[in-house]
């Protein structure tokens, strides 16, 4: 697999360089265009859950990786944060009407839903986020998974 | 991201253009918070030109819609479609908002 890989501060206003990263590997890869969208939702929600929570002292790095073969584009977010997996959070209640929502939960709800598969991992004392997008047409919304 | 007010009769019309991410959308709220406070109860948001949108960006429009529905306001959407849609249902937010395919019907289903 052939890999494009970044790395920057974990602060918001490097969340352009971040997404523009991604599409830019999108494009390149020849993601179809909702995939694509999903890839730069689910960029922005795990850099900004990163530069959020990953660093209470402030000072750290998010590395982005992005890869395709014929069949799949890989994104993978990092962070050397305390370990933490994200997709260990509850879903929010989406039937819910609009005075009964929180605000809050939605970040991760499309982390999983959006990826054809997304898996976490600790490696070398890093946080990865693992999301797999099927390079095959499709709906942007996940197929169901085994 | 790039917010147009424009005064209807009956409410305020907002046309929103380019992005709501993480970024924009404090801004959004921003704008909200200071045309509520300004005593406008009705609003329409025109999403038409809208490319993108994040959690973030649904955040801001739940925050706002809850604080507008405390003091007795109304907001509607327009020309929510395409992928910013897909997000909508995605997160179940599709079905908690008033939708309209365009601002005349938005402002038509808003009191005269």
């Amino acid at each position: 697999m052939k890999w494009e890989r970044i790395h920057c501060a974990a602060t918001l206003e490097h969340l352009a360089l971040a997404t523009e990263f991604v599409e830019e590997c999108a494009d390149r890869f020849a993601l179809a265009v909702k995939k694509k969208f999903g890839a730069l939702i689910v960029v922005e929600e795990a850099f900004v859950n990163i530069c959020s929570y990953a660093y209470p002292e402030g000072g750290g790095e998010v590395a982005l990786a992005c890869g395709a073969d014929d069949d799949t584009f890989v994104l993978e977010i990092a962070d050397k944060g305390a370990p933490f997996d994200v997709l260990l959070l509850p879903d929010p209640d989406t039937t819910l009407d609009l005075m009964d929502r929180e605000i809050g939960g939605l970040g991760v709800h499309f982390i999983r839903k959006l990826p054809d598969r997304v898996s976490y991992s600790r490696e070398n004392g890093q946080n990865i986020l693992r999301m797999v997008f099927n390079r095959r047409q499709g709906s942007m919304s996940a197929h169901p998974k085994p | 991201m790039d917010l147009q007010i424009q005064k209807e009769s009956n409410a305020t019309a907002v046309t929103i253009t380019g992005r709501l991410d993480a970024v924009t959308a404090p801004e959004y709220e921003k704008k909200f918070n200071e045309l509520i406070a300004g005593a406008e109860t009705c609003f329409v948001v025109d999403f038409d030109q809208l490319d993108y949108i994040s959690s973030a960006g649904l955040r801001v429009l739940l925050a706002t819609a809850k604080r507008l529905k405390v003091k007795g306001g109304q907001i509607r959407f327009a020309n929510v479609k395409g992928a910013v849609k897909e997000v909508f249902d995605i997160s179940g937010f599709g079905s908690i908002f008033q939708m309209d395919d365009s601002v005349e019907a938005a402002l038509a289903n808003l009191p005269a």
